[in-house]
């Protein structure tokens, strides 16, 4: 049958317009929502990976719990195509500034999610070899407890991480705080 | 070829200086530290020996032996009698040396590496002596048993959270 038409009886769901005004032909909204509207949803994840949490992350990227229906671009392998740093594993000291290196090359914006005991302080690994949480060297938006969390876990993460992208300021990333913030990590 | 052989080999050639015990099935050799290298040319020179693989190279902290704290331990092993051995040096934590094993075993160079990087210890003449695991900034052996297990600058993990 001609024309063919798709999704007639379709689930797939539309994100919700931003409040705004709309009239015949036209739509206004606010320049920070429609731009935190498309971050949010089109994080592209890099996944730092270094063990179990790293395993579960891999679930949560496969089709049966697939991160993608959330509005998650495909896995980049490469910092400087991505926005959301997922640190899935323990990292040891002599990791440490490897991570931090990852981190400064992401280009802004850029959020970080810590999932796992050990990322997000060390977890059991509570040893002279082992940083005691990325937060020492990077800072983080999102914590993911759990050891390691299940894929619900990870996805409950990145949609907190999806509610601060879609949230934030577009004038957040130049203030004085943010600065600060990120001098007391020693970047810039 | 067996331990009982080894024994009379050694004896004959280097005396009193070294002295024997079996542990778990397997041949202790004791010896001094300036003899490490003779003995390891001779066990791997010896036409019947034939002690040609260095299996492993590790230490031990003792705090209580005065004298003799750190203890290099050598498994070599004989692939053509499948005859294992163990060689066992006390050194002084304050002189920790012992010449390297590297000219004759050149997979002696990571695990010398390993256990500078652990123990301290110092293997003399080695090629490149210098951490291999930890972090290069790090500034004491962290096997050492003074030295507590866990992170020394952690500030969030107090002991009642975790039961110690």
């Amino acid at each position: 049958m001609r024309p063919v038409q798709y999704n007639t009886n379709s689930k797939v769901k539309m994100v919700d317009l931003p409040p705004g005004y709309a009239g015949e032909g036209f739509y206004a909204t606010s320049f920070d929502k429609v731009v935190g509207l498309a971050r949010k949803n089109s994080l592209w994840p890099l996944p730092f990976a270094t063990s179990c949490c790293g395993i579960e992350f891999m679930a949560t990227m496969g089709s049966n719990y697939d991160l993608a229906r959330f509005g998650s671009e495909r896995m980049g392998f490469t910092p400087r195509q991505c926005d959301m740093l997922l640190v899935a594993g323990t990292i040891s000291k002599k990791l440490g500034p490897i991570l931090r290196q990852v981190y400064i090359q992401m280009a802004e914006p850029r959020w970080v999610v810590a999932i796992g005991a050990c990322a997000s302080t060390g977890g059991i690994f509570d040893s002279y070899s082992v940083l005691q949480g990325i937060d020492q060297v990077i800072p983080v938006d999102v914590y993911v407890p759990g050891c390691p969390p299940r894929p619900e876990g990870i996805i409950d993460g990145i949609l907190k991480l999806q509610e601060l992208v879609g949230n934030e300021s577009l004038r957040r990333r130049t203030s004085d705080q943010y600065t600060a913030l990120m001098q007391s990590y020693g970047i810039q | 070829m067996t331990y009982d052989n080894i024994r009379e080999k050694l004896t004959a050639n280097f005396g009193e200086q070294v002295s024997y015990e079996e542990q778990y099935d397997m041949l202790n050799v004791t010896l001094p530290a300036e003899l490490n290298l003779k003995l390891m040319q001779f066990l791997y020179d010896d036409e019947e020996m034939k002690f040609r693989f260095l299996t492993d190279l590790t230490a031990t902290h003792f705090p209580d032996r005065k004298g003799e704290e750190l203890n290099i331990i050598y498994h070599l092993h004989s692939l053509e009698n499948n005859i294992r051995l163990r060689l066992k040096i006390y050194v002084p934590i304050e002189t920790p040396d012992v010449f390297t094993a590297t000219r004759l075993f050149a997979g002696a160079n990571w695990m010398e590496r390993e256990t500078y990087d652990f123990f301290g210890v110092n293997f003399i003449g080695h090629p490149n002596l210098k951490r291999i695991l930890n972090a290069e900034e790090m500034d004491y052996f962290p096997m050492r048993k003074e030295y507590t297990m866990e992170d020394p600058k952690r500030t969030d993990k107090d002991d009642e959270m975790f039961g110690r």
